[in-house]
């Protein structure tokens, strides 16, 4: 049984129109840390020690927010400045996360159809989180495509947030129990829409 | 007994040394101190001193004008104006009428009615050495009591003028010696008046116009003792020239002092002329306590005891009721009345020109010397009862006479205990985010002045659980403990944690043991009231000598960290009582936290931080592509 981390950076969560439910949905699941960021740390004075000491005590490392800018909200940048030290996390000696599972969890405003070539985002999901992907490699971590919630700006009915959450808690906790194929999730390019097949393999 | 000075100065010293910090610990005040000293060296104890005492007295006087000139200069003369009413009102009132009823006293009970009104009038002057100085000593001149005090003070300072100027009236052989100053050199009395007033007018001409660029002068010359004699040199001055017009010197430099107020150098001729004034007021007590005639004492032990308690008992109901008639209020009624029932020492110059003039007998006027030094004497004790016993009483009835606030149906998310500086931020910063609060205050004044803004606060005791039931805590979620006295802070707490377990208390300290009390009775956060602002000036202490500003508060907020564990850690060893291992833990701490800094040091630069460094990138054997990526 995989012990997950989940790492919830979002400024304002309590106008969340997703990311809340999101987490609502996993919390209570035994063997998840939920880690809100910016509620322990609402000054971005962030303590290395302790982050160090979680990420070491998990196997699964979820970095769950919401894509500003094509990218993470200012305190995961910080976070990532400073708690994946060189000698700890990478290069000489640092290997504290070799073998760690991890993947972002994102909601974005934009339609899915835009994150494409012909969208006016033009580069896919996952394209875009190059920069986490390749953090993952050189810390010798398996990265998985993105868990990827679009269109949260028309998210508008209770159901579409209730189908978003409660695959969200299907995959957390087939990550958990080791119900998932890894090979097939690291190439994908959104586990989200892709869960079925994901999951289906170990269940049949 | 010994004529040397060396060996007076020693007897002095000696007593003072031994006395005062003794009375200060027993919480008797200095200025007992001073006085039983004074009593013990004094020819009727050990004999240290004799009939030098009277001399050493009129020496130390000056401390008395010392003290004035000081007085003068931390009162602008705006400040002097608006107290211009209890100056001229109740000062006056209260020379006249204890003048009056002293002489009606007097003269009933058989004495020549023009010794009567000598003795009323000595009898209405009280010890404005005693008074200021017991005053400071417990920080209650500020108050309206005390200003009220000094007030009368101030007018019997001027009184004394006219007063001298009457006695040779009523001598037996009027106007035929010449003892007066202000008669000396035959001088008429209307060229009297223009001398005075000439007087007065150089030392505003003085202060306004000559001091200012006489201090510029030697500041140029850097001289520290220079700048010493030179204020020592307008006290001097001053008190010389009034001397010489036959006015009070006393006044003189108190008129002086509130001509320098304003200027710029208030600071360095206080600093210079405090030591001066302490030593000599100190002289002065001393010479008090060891003038008392203890043989005249034990011979007319009746009399003496009837007069000083009957001067002191008038007096007393005499300020009492013209403080009343002033609308005072209880507890600033009771003061005046306390503070200023002795004689004061301008009766010891009154007595002897009153025999010089031959108003009365010398021995009369050695009873009443006698009386005035032990009304004097009994005046800080006075004090104590007042602080101890009278002002508990009258304050806590002001209190009761308010009514505590109904608070009816209070019914808010949050309860703010204490509307002071510290709670107001608190309450503001809740407010402006549309929380409802309810306010609970203690201070009649601080419920008044906030109510004028619109907020209502609840007078009424945070400590009674009755009123933390209706304040609503019960259904609150938070409790912010922000009262500023200690002990009722603490008793807040106890109540609200005993009656409301569930309500999250937020509780402002004082200090260090508040912090580990308000703790150890449950209260999960206790702010330390100055923490956050000495916080800041740290940070922005660290940008000013050169640190980059987010460097400087990543540093801070280092040390926070370490004194925050810190903090509770020496809170179980102050627990323990040990206070030798509680400095130990505690130099051990800041020790550890200059080792904590010196490695986060961008200076020396370690390894804190790493993740913005690339020190050890640099020194990494692997080529790794990561150097270009993390770089700098």
């Amino acid at each position: 049984m995989r012990r997950i981390l989940i790492q919830l950076a979002h400024p304002v969560l309590e106008r969340s129109r997703v990311n809340r439910h999101l987490v609502e949905a996993v919390r209570d699941l035994p063997n998840v840390t939920i880690n809100d960021l910016y509620e322990r740390y609402p000054d971005l004075g962030i303590d290395v020690k302790h982050e160090q000491r979680l990420l070491e005590d998990h196997d699964a490392i979820v970095f769950q927010h919401p894509f500003y800018w094509y990218s993470v909200p200012a305190i995961l940048k910080e976070w990532q400045d400073l708690v994946l030290e060189h000698g700890w996390a990478y290069g000489a000696g640092g290997d504290k996360l070799r073998g760690k599972i991890t993947f972002n969890s994102i909601t974005a405003g934009g339609p899915k159809s835009a994150y494409n070539a012909d969208g006016y985002n033009r580069f896919p999901t996952r394209t875009l989180l190059l920069p986490w992907e390749q953090t993952a490699h050189l810390c010798g971590m398996r990265y998985l495509g993105p868990f990827a919630v679009h269109g949260t700006l028309k998210v508008a009915t209770h159901a579409d947030v209730h189908v978003a959450s409660d695959a969200y808690r299907a995959l957390i906790e087939a990550l958990r129990d080791d119900r998932i194929d890894l090979e097939r999730a690291a190439k994908s390019d959104d586990i989200y829409h892709e869960l079925e097949v994901l999951l289906r393999r170990e269940v049949a | 007994m010994s004529d040397s000075v060396l060996a007076q100065a020693l007897v002095y010293l000696v007593a003072a040394v031994v006395f005062v910090p003794l009375s200060k610990r027993l919480g008797l005040g200095a200025v007992l101190g001073y006085l039983i000293a004074g009593v013990t060296i004094g020819p009727w104890v050990f004999g240290f001193v004799g009939g030098e005492g009277h001399s050493v007295m009129h020496f130390a006087e000056f401390g008395v004008v010392m003290m004035l000139f000081i007085v003068g200069l931390e009162l602008r003369p705006s400040l002097l104006w608006q107290l211009r009413r209890p100056i001229f009102g109740l000062g006056g009132l209260q020379v006249l009428v204890t003048a009056a009823v002293g002489a009606g006293i007097a003269i009933a009970c058989g004495i020549a009615w023009k010794a009567g009104v000598a003795i009323g009038m000595i009898l209405a002057m009280s010890s404005t050495a005693i008074v200021l100085a017991s005053l400071t000593e417990r920080n209650m001149l500020k108050t309206n009591g005390g200003q009220s005090a000094f007030s009368v003070l101030l007018f019997q300072d001027i009184s004394v003028i006219p007063i001298l100027a009457v006695f040779p009236v009523l001598g037996v052989v009027a106007g035929n010696e010449i003892t007066d100053v202000t008669k000396e050199a035959g001088r008429p009395g209307w060229l009297s008046a223009i001398f005075v007033i000439g007087a007065v007018g150089l030392v505003v001409v003085i202060g306004r116009f000559l001091v200012r660029p006489l201090f510029r002068f030697l500041a140029g010359a850097q001289l520290r003792e220079a700048f010493t004699a030179a204020a020592l040199l307008i006290v001097v001055g001053i008190a010389y020239l009034m001397e010489r017009v036959g006015l009070s010197p006393a006044l003189g430099t108190f008129l002086a002092g509130v001509v320098l107020a304003d200027s710029e150098y208030r600071h360095e001729l206080e600093t210079d002329v405090e030591p001066f004034k302490g030593l000599l007021l100190g002289l002065f007590f001393i010479s008090v306590g060891a003038q008392i005639d203890f043989g005249l004492v034990a011979s007319k032990p009746l009399q003496i005891v009837g007069v000083v308690l009957a001067t002191m008992v008038g007096k007393l109901v005499i300020l009492h009721v013209l403080g009343r008639g002033f609308g005072l209020d209880r507890p600033a009624r009771w003061l005046l009345a306390f503070a200023l029932a002795q004689i004061g020492e301008f009766a010891f110059v009154l007595l002897s020109f009153a025999v010089q003039e031959r108003i009365f007998e010398p021995g009369l006027a050695d009873l009443l010397t006698a009386c005035v030094a032990i009304s004097m004497v009994l005046t800080p004790p006075l004090f104590i009862v007042l602080e101890r016993w009278v002002l508990p009483l009258v304050t806590d009835d002001e209190a009761d006479k308010r009514p505590q606030d109904e608070i009816v149906d209070a019914d808010t998310p949050a309860v703010i205990a204490g509307y002071g500086r510290f709670g107001q931020m608190v309450g503001r910063i809740l407010r402006a985010n549309g929380i409802p609060l309810t306010i609970l205050d203690l201070d009649p004044e601080m419920v008044d002045v906030v109510g004028r803004l619109g907020i209502k606060v609840y007078y009424g005791d945070a400590s009674r659980i009755d009123l933390l039931h209706a304040a609503g805590c019960a259904n609150a979620r938070l409790f912010v403990l922000a009262v500023d006295d200690k002990e009722q802070a603490t008793a807040i707490a106890r109540n609200v944690r005993e009656q409301f377990p569930k309500l999250e208390i937020l509780a402002r300290c004082r200090d260090r043991p508040h912090y580990w009390e308000l703790r150890s009775l449950g209260v999960q956060r206790v702010f330390r009231e100055t923490f956050g602002s000495a916080y800041e000036t740290g940070i922005a202490a660290l940008q000013v000598l050169g640190y980059r500003a987010h460097t400087a508060l990543r540093l801070a907020r280092k040390w926070r960290d370490h004194e925050e564990h810190l903090l509770e850690e020496l809170g179980e060893v102050w627990g323990s009582g040990d206070r030798d291992s509680y400095f130990a833990r505690q130099r051990n701490g800041m020790e550890e936290a200059e080792r904590l800094m010196r490695q986060e040091d961008p200076k020396v630069f370690v390894s804190r931080d790493a993740g913005w460094d690339n020190e050890s990138l640099r020194a990494d054997p692997e080529p790794t592509e990561a150097a270009t990526e993390t770089g700098s």
